[in-house]
């Protein structure tokens, strides 16, 4: 009786333990913390966006209220359309933080597939792949989204497609040389004199290892993609108007920026916010995950 | 009894790199039948790992190559089975390993039962589903003397005796035909080094398998083993009975060096004897015979030509010493 109970309460119990570390060890960083509070407020907020407002008043055009100052019915003011930019700034909530995700976690599981690829097999696979990767980096990011997208068409999805290209390249050297530290070790060694297959080994065995600088790349991502995104939008390449994002909402407010400023102060608040927030908690992260910073 | 397991014959490996050819094991051959157990002893380097690793077919595949020889399990040239026929039905299944260093032999992110469960779930030959599988785990940890409820606890959780109890519970999960243990008691200490061995012994007796013991201690060799491989710069200079070596009045000088470096308890001696010099750089071995450097009794012909095997039942000498005195 007394084993069967332990056994139960044991696994997960001790599941639970190495996650239960890490957070731990991350409540000790305060700027890590507000970060995640940030993050999980911003994702409420992406999240209930429709119980806070309806959809309508971020597209419905309103002439009679166009430009209004910030007041107790627009908080944030009216943008050049009489739409509300509170409702606005929420709605862009939902579509930055989903592109961030969306393409932080495609980049990071093709990135990751090829990286795994390239530090188990070595020799030419790795050379191949590698050198492809390289020729992707060899382009500043900004642009090669932007060649991306001009061939493709401006649009939410060849926007995610031209950011995920982008960052692609980023995972798979990341995850390829942190499996690399991995590969040599005996119990993969272990592993292999036990029958498991190739597939088995990378993902099961050595990957999970591996993950500290990936989930710490992988949060970072999302922060740059965020921006990335804002940027391509900004100059007309990205999401297209009418989509409340953010950086599309500091381009149609640009011409305005002298006289009615919360038009631009207020998106690029958000935007600001969200990125740091990102960027703190991969700092935290990082320092979290890292064994010899124990304490 | 007498059925024969695996029998090598003139196995040569060599690690090639752009810079180096490193010859580790130079034309060993030795059988082992069923239910026996073979110490490979020797120094560091003197191609024992290598050999081991030749049998699962696990050399670092960018650098080790199989030159010549012949692996027969079983009576299959093991060197012709396909690379996944191999990881199928004979590593982990057929032949388990138990390695070295405990401490990183076991993957730190796994539960150790997991672990377990993996080498079982591998070869399910008998199509065991999950309850069972785990059961089967909570009975191998049982087997090697750890706690059943322990199979959550991850491999940091673990002593360093019990970590190896675990490396052991995972290489006889499929209950193998052979084990082949590299130095499995290195790692630990003098205590938790005779519980492991007390252990490897009682399950092998269990469960009826060989084992090929890889170690530099030759204590361990006396207790455990029936034959005695003794090699050297990769080759094997002496190998017979435990008895032919331990009681033996024929020695390869190289053997008779290494009992010197024990003590004995029935002499008083203030300094141990050592074999001078070091082992020979195996990307350029001497010619002739390879200990020809270090020996007490190197004569002309040592350094011109390899050794004649000299043959005594199944007392095997690789020394000129031996030949020449057959011939007179």
């Amino acid at each position: 009786m007394l084993r069967t109970r332990n056994n139960n309460t044991g696994r997960a119990g001790k599941k639970q333990s190495a996650f239960k570390e890490v957070f731990r060890r991350l409540r000790k960083n305060k700027s890590a913390m507000v970060g995640l509070c940030v993050i999980l407020l911003f994702l409420l907020v992406a999240i209930f966006a429709g119980v806070i407002a309806p959809y309508e008043k971020v597209i419905n055009q309103n002439v009679k209220e166009r430009l209004l100052a910030p007041c107790s019915a627009h908080p944030f003011g009216t943008d050049d359309f009489g739409r509300d930019m509170f409702t606005r700034v929420i709605y862009g909530t939902r579509i930055s933080l989903f592109i961030g995700v969306l393409v932080a976690g495609a980049s990071l599981l093709v990135g990751g597939f090829f990286g795994a690829l390239c530090s188990y097999y070595g020799g030419i696979v790795d050379g191949v792949i590698m050198r492809f990767m390289d020729m992707l980096t060899s382009l500043p990011s900004i642009l090669l989204s932007m060649c991306v997208v001009a061939a493709l068409g401006a649009s939410m999805q060849n926007l995610l497609i031209a950011l995920a290209i982008s960052q692609i390249p980023v995972f798979t050297r990341m995850v390829r040389s942190s499996m690399l530290t991995v590969v040599d070790m005996e119990y993969i060694e272990a592993a292999k004199a036990c029958g498991t297959h190739d597939g088995r080994i990378m993902f099961k065995h050595i990957l999970p290892n591996a993950m500290g600088p990936v989930i710490v790349q992988t949060t970072r991502t999302i922060s740059q993609t965020i921006l990335s995104a804002a940027g391509l939008s900004y100059i007309g390449l990205g999401v297209q108007p009418p989509t409340p994002e953010w950086g599309a909402m500091l381009s149609s407010g640009r011409e305005y920026m002298y006289n009615k400023p919360w038009l631009m102060i207020f998106p690029g608040i958000a935007l600001v916010i969200t990125s740091l927030s990102f960027e703190l908690l991969g700092d935290g992260l990082r320092d979290a995950l890292d064994p010899r910073l124990k304490d | 009894m007498s059925e024969n397991l695996i029998r090598i014959k003139d196995l040569r490996v060599s690690y090639k790199t752009d810079f180096e050819t490193v010859r580790a094991v130079n034309g060993i051959s030795f059988d082992l039948n069923k239910g026996e157990v073979i110490g490979l002893v020797g120094e560091t380097g003197a191609g024992k790992t290598t050999t081991a690793l030749s049998i699962m077919r696990l050399l670092p595949f960018r650098t080790g190559r199989i030159d010549s020889g012949s692996i027969e399990f079983k009576g299959i040239d093991m060197l012709k089975v396909p690379d996944s026929e191999m990881r199928k039905s004979y590593r982990g299944e057929k032949i388990g390993m138990i390695f070295q260093d405990p401490m990183t032999a076991l993957n730190p992110v796994i539960p150790v039962g997991d672990q377990i469960a993996e080498a079982i779930t591998h070869h399910n030959k008998e199509k065991l589903n999950k309850a069972q599988v785990e059961s089967r785990v909570e009975a191998m940890l049982e087997l090697v003397g750890i706690p059943a409820f322990r199979k959550a606890d991850y491999p940091h959780q673990f002593s360093g005796g019990m970590k190896q109890r675990v490396v052991i519970a995972i290489a006889l999960a499929c209950e193998p035909d052979l084990l082949i243990a590299d130095e499995p008691t290195t790692a630990l200490d003098v205590t938790i080094q005779a519980q492991v061995l007390a252990m490897i012994t009682e399950l092998r007796k269990k469960l009826g398998m060989s084992m090929i013991l890889i170690t530099h201690d030759l204590g361990i060799v006396a207790q455990v083993c029936d034959k005695v491989a003794v090699m050297y710069a990769g080759e094997l200079v002496e190998q017979g009975t435990l008895e032919d070596i331990f009681t033996g009045d024929k020695h390869h000088p190289y053997t008779i060096g290494l009992f010197g470096s024990i003590p004995k308890l029935n002499e008083e001696t203030d300094r141990l004897e050592t074999i001078d010099g070091m082992m020979p750089d195996p990307t350029c071995l001497p010619e002739g015979c390879k200990f020809s450097p270090r020996c007490k009794h190197c004569m002309e012909i040592c350094k011109q030509s390899p050794p004649v095997e000299f043959i005594d039942g199944k007392h095997r000498i690789a020394c000129h010493l031996y030949a020449a005195h057959e011939s007179n």
